[in-house]
């Protein structure tokens, strides 16, 4: 597989701080890359790097080859562990967000047949993420399962070439964490994602991912615990079947709807 | 209907304590009985003014809510704009954050004079007061409260798109608006007490005039029934922006779950 976001000798500094060391990475289009580690590795910090909410101090990231501008785009998606849902709007109009920002610049909004189509996409979008009885809730009404779902649908309308998720499911109680693991493989099939997702969950880096990534310092300094960043340590590809792509995103998503009791 | 017990025994014991007073003295201005306060009410409610030719209640109290309704609508425009530039863009809260700060801490009526001056007696220089007194902390209301909208939030919009402007527009005006309506709620106080001092001071119309003006004649028929309307056109006020809030925003009031 082709590689899609690359790293090259990154260094993320703050002031004396080091934060991140000497990380150098390929990631490949359609992988499934989980990124483990102790609190403070710089798990984070590498996602926000990514994302372009944090410049690195050194090195390079390229995506499809190219230079990746230190700002926030919608080629990158991102879910966050909360407060990633506009309380705003309700979730039909979190979701068509983000397609009125790319069509209407100034005034944010859409009008006529253009607002039909960003509807139409944005009800396709939530009803594949089980959230098409819900469209017209705010944020408030709904469980943090049905907000994680809705950040989910709201990044993914944009198409993102990489969706980073910033321990995405933490919040969550673990029955309804495996509803949201199986939505999470299903959408990284059908849509034919590339996800890195930051987690504290071993065993959801290795059932989810299909390459786990462990950050951590190499060295360590008692005198100056901060002058040695992290960087990844283990780097395993984990042997799974690829994958296959979906015949029919939108006739699979009728079985696979999770939400049959509204609680999560 | 529990909370109209309290106010109800407040009339009771005003009325029992004028009735006393009555007792010992018929012809007592200090207490005045509800005929009294009816009977002096009804000349400026119905009866135009020898001078004027107006119906003195209803001209005090257009005049009033005229310049309570200006110095509103100035201060809620200025904090929406001013509020969220600072807010949201740092560098105009560097350099403009310290001058609301400082403008915030004058008390507003020390400068009074300097309005009259400047303003003259007439309408602009009470407005200005009003929009002196309550534009600042509604200004720094609407600013921290844009600056605490979670981090996580401004970076989604951008990710899907949104410049700063667009993040400015659709993320943090609309999640502005409740807060700026509670603004107004709390800054009515204070707007009340401006307009009321302004009017005392110099004025020719105006309920805060009318109640200064006929305390020379110790007409508490007057001044009690005056006080009574202003605290009920509070009320009201209060009342309506609490209502709009829930009708407009009802995700800022905690739909239920």
């Amino acid at each position: 597989m082709s590689t899609l976001l690359s790293l090259r000798n990154v260094w993320v500094e703050y002031g004396d701080k080091v934060v991140i060391e000497d990380v150098t990475l390929d990631i490949a289009a359609g992988s499934f890359v989980s990124i483990i580690g102790p609190s403070g590795a710089g798990k984070s910090t590498l996602l926000r790097v990514i994302l372009g909410q944090d410049a690195p101090t050194r090195g390079l990231i390229l995506l499809d080859g190219k230079l990746l501008p230190p700002e926030c785009g919608p080629d990158r998606g991102v879910v966050f562990q909360r407060y990633s849902v506009f309380p705003h709007l309700s979730v039909l109009k979190n979701t068509v967000f983000g397609l009125e920002c790319a069509q209407a610049p100034f005034t944010g909004r859409l009008f006529g047949a253009r607002r039909r189509a960003a509807i139409a996409e944005a009800e396709e979008m939530l009803a594949a993420v089980g959230l098409g009885d819900s469209m017209h809730l705010y944020p408030a009404e709904m469980s943090g399962g049905m907000q994680q779902r809705l950040a989910i649908a709201q990044a993914l309308i944009k198409r993102p070439r990489i969706m980073l998720l910033d321990e995405p499911f933490g919040a969550l109680d673990p029955g309804i964490r495996a509803d949201m693991h199986a939505l999470i493989t299903r959408l990284w099939r059908d849509y034919e994602l590339t996800i890195i997702m930051v987690t504290h969950d071993i065993k959801e880096a290795f059932t989810l991912g299909t390459r786990v990534l462990a950050m951590d310092k190499r060295r360590h300094d008692p005198h100056a615990p901060h002058r040695y960043g992290a960087t990844a340590v283990y780097d395993l590809p984990l042997k799974k079947p690829a994958p296959e792509p979906a015949l029919d995103p939108i006739s699979e998503n009728i079985s696979i709807t999770i939400d049959t009791y509204n609680n999560n | 209907m529990l909370g109209a017990l309290p106010i109800a025994l407040l009339v009771l014991t005003y009325l029992m304590a004028a009735a006393s007073r009555h007792e010992i003295n018929p012809n007592d201005k200090i207490l005045p009985l509800p005929g009294a306060m009816a009977e002096a009410m009804s000349a400026l409610l119905f009866k135009a003014d020898q001078l004027s030719g107006q119906l003195l209640f209803w001209a005090d109290t257009f005049a009033s809510l005229q310049r309570l309704g200006l110095g509103l609508g100035i201060s809620t425009l200025c904090a929406l704009v001013v509020g969220l530039l600072l807010g949201a863009l740092p560098p105009v809260r560097a350099t403009f954050g310290p001058l609301v700060t400082a403008v915030a801490v004058i008390p507003p009526i020390a400068i009074l004079p300097i309005l009259f001056i400047a303003f003259g007696l007439g309408e602009t220089a009470k407005v200005a007061l009003i929009v002196i007194g309550i534009a600042p902390f509604m200004i720094r209301d609407i600013a921290a409260h844009v600056t605490a909208l979670p981090r996580e939030q401004i970076i989604k919009a951008q990710t899907l798109g949104a410049n700063s402007w667009l993040v400015m527009l659709r993320v943090a005006l609309p999640q502005a608006m409740p807060r700026l309506i509670q603004a107004i709620r709390l800054s009515l106080g204070p707007a009340w007490v401006f307009l009321i001092s302004a009017e005392a001071i110099a004025s020719d119309v105006g309920l805060g005039y009318r109640i200064f003006l006929v305390r020379r004649y110790l007409s508490m028929d007057i001044i009690l029934p005056y006080v009574a309307w202003i605290a009920l056109l509070a009320v009201l006020m209060d009342w309506v922006l609490t209502r709009s809030s829930r009708r407009l925003f009802p995700w800022a009031h905690g739909v239920g779950h």
